[in-house]
């Protein structure tokens, strides 16, 4: 795990006043710091001052939880289409191509199979850089096919999370993804197979309305804006200001909505170790010692 | 006041000069009836012509009419000894999403339904018709009593959707949809769904899992509302007509998209017109597919349920 072993390095405070060029590095969201963005990539792009958590591209998501070589992709061949032939602002076709040249992702999530620590599993990952990695068509069939992969193959599913919620641009058929992965989930869980969520910033509406609230173990990355409807939307329905940390992975886990929040640093181990209480292995270790 | 929308007018208006004439001749005793004749067969024709080319806007603004029949307008005239069952056991009674035991042509069922108020004092009380987490956990506790009295489940949605609010947060109303959405793939009774007025995203999916979904004409069923959608894409929500045309969210749209099974018609100028009407046809609709869902072996109905949903989406492979 090369990610992890990474010493942290301190900030360059007043970078920019020394002239280095912009670019290579950046003012924290977090502390108002200045970073350099080498810095970042070493650090699984955490503030190595203040610890905020930048977001991680799908690739470095499945880098980070999977042992190196381990992950086989599977339906990387689906492809959105404009099948509403949506009368927006801008083409809906238009902004796929952009996304995908953006990503070098052919949606917004990507799945298949790989092995943390010896444990095999089924793990889909979401991208927000990808549209908002909203969910049309393809998202809600590619986590609909995982999840009945993992079903069909007895397998634990994890899933991290990132949205903005539903696709508008697919009108009505983005909306029914929710029931359909809802509903592949139904059948996961009646096999008793365990469901893992991480969610990052962001995880909203139709997302978070359906397959990311259903885990049996749901763990949040720290700061992560969680929710149903947006902040700003909220704000005007009620007129009223919201409360301090509202819709955060604190905030859920103060509420009892979720179980962890968990540094990116320490995510993979727990992963690791969550996957290996659900499996059983943990058993066997004390079976063996008690003999 | 009954609420006037800009494209009725025209035919408010002959409907008026024929009340005028009829006044008239009751003071005057002087007799009408041709003129009268001939005003109805106007009315007649510009209902053909207007009501045949509505926008998708004109839809909704039909399906939000202040007048229109609500799904409890129709409970009570489609069921009979109708039980009404509160709370969610744990929080609260959301009158957003009502619900109990009736029975419908003899047969026993488990309504749920969304319910709006008609003035600012019901309005209050049911939230504009749109519900807190404790409606939507409040229709899976009386979804899980139709499972024990194995009876079918009829859900009626009209709904502008979940409410955006800090209490409905706080206690995530996220999370209370995406239980339904998967228990309601679990249940071993008839679900039948119809969507009678608005079908406001995430709020009326978290009560519309049916083996059939149904949808009355002028009623519309969206991702998002149409001023909502506006005001992402145009960042102006007097933009909605142009949205609500873009997401294709008429009960015909939907149909062809396969989101529904069955568009029920209503009478003619909308169902605000003749709520009595308007529930008989919608009580056939709902009677004929009760019949045909209740044949169906129970081990069938979940999997069949999923069958339904799991075919939605279209796109491109390989
Ligand atoms: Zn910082």
């Amino acid at each position: 795990m090369p990610l992890f072993k990474k010493n942290r390095y301190s900030t360059l405070r007043g970078a920019a006043r020394r002239g280095i060029p912009a670019g290579l590095w950046l003012k924290c969201k977090g502390c108002d710091g200045v970073i350099y963005r080498s810095r970042l990539e070493e650090n699984l792009q955490l503030c190595p001052e203040c610890g905020y958590h930048y977001p991680l591209t799908a690739q470095q998501r499945i880098e980070l939880l999977t042992d190196k070589g381990s992950f086989t992709e599977m339906d990387g061949d689906l492809d959105s289409v404009d099948v509403l032939d949506f009368a927006g602002t801008g083409i809906y076709s238009e902004k796929l191509k952009a996304s995908k040249k953006k990503t070098g992702m052919t949606e917004a999530v990507i799945c298949g199979t790989a092995v943390l620590d010896e444990q095999r599993l089924a793990l889909g990952v979401m991208d927000f850089r990808f549209l908002g990695a909203s969910m049309g068509s393809v998202v809600g069939e590619k986590i609909t096919r995982l999840t009945e992969f993992a079903s069909e193959n007895r397998l634990p599913l994890v899933i991290v999370t990132a949205s903005g919620g539903a696709r508008m641009y697919e009108g009505m058929l983005s909306l029914m993804q929710m029931a359909k992965t809802s509903g592949a989930l139904a059948v996961h869980a009646e096999l008793g197979l365990p469901y893992i969520v991480v969610m990052t910033h962001p995880t909203t509406a139709g997302v978070t309305a359906s397959f990311a609230s259903l885990g049996d173990v749901i763990v949040a990355e720290p700061g992560a804006l969680i929710g149903f409807a947006g902040p700003r939307v909220i704000k005007q329905t009620t007129q009223s200001e919201l409360p301090p940390g509202f819709q955060t992975a604190e905030f859920l886990m103060e509420h009892g909505f979720i179980d962890r929040v968990v540094p990116r640093p320490e995510l993979r181990r727990e992963l690791s170790l969550l996957l290996a209480y659900f499996s059983g292995a943990l058993h066997c270790e004390n079976a063996a010692a008690a003999v | 006041m009954p609420t006037i929308l800009d494209f009725e007018r025209p035919i408010r208006e002959l409907e008026d000069k024929v009340s005028q004439l009829q006044s008239f001749s009751r003071e005057h005793g002087v007799d009408v009836s041709h003129g009268v004749k001939v005003l109805e067969e106007r009315i007649a024709e510009a209902k053909q012509k207007i009501f045949a080319n509505l926008t998708p806007w004109q839809r909704v603004q039909l399906a939000r009419h202040p007048d229109r029949p609500y799904p409890r307008d129709y409970v009570e005239r489609l069921c009979t000894d109708f039980l009404e069952l509160h709370g969610d056991r744990r929080f609260a009674e959301d009158r957003a999403i009502f619900g109990g035991f009736a029975r419908m042509d003899g047969r026993a069922v488990m309504v749920i339904g969304t319910q709006k108020g008609r003035d600012l004092k019901e309005n209050v009380r049911c939230n504009f018709g749109s519900a807190h987490p404790e409606g939507y956990r409040k229709a899976l506790r009386l979804m899980r009593l139709a499972e024990k009295a194995r009876v079918p489940i009829v859900s009626l949605i009209d709904t502008p959707g979940a409410y955006p609010g800090i209490g409905a947060e706080k206690r995530h109303i996220a999370e209370a949809i995406a239980v339904n959405l998967r228990e309601m793939f679990r249940m071993h009774v008839p679900i039948l769904v119809a969507v009678t007025g608005e079908g406001g995203s995430g709020g009326a999916l978290g009560i519309g899992v049916g083996n059939r979904v149904l949808i009355l004409e002028n009623a519309y069923y969206s991702v998002i509302t149409p001023e909502g959608c506006a005001a992402i894409l145009w960042r102006d929500a007097a933009k909605a007509p142009q949205a609500a045309a873009a997401l294709k969210l008429t009960s015909r749209d939907l149909a062809d998209l396969e989101v529904v099974d069955e568009i029920v018609p209503e009478p003619l100028g909308g169902a605000h017109l003749d709520w009595d009407q308007a529930a008989e046809l919608l009580g056939e609709a709902l009677k004929r597919h009760l019949a045909e869902l209740t044949r169906i072996p129970v081990d069938r109905l979940a999997p069949t349920r999923y069958a339904r949903f799991r075919r939605m989406g279209i796109l491109r492979e390989g």
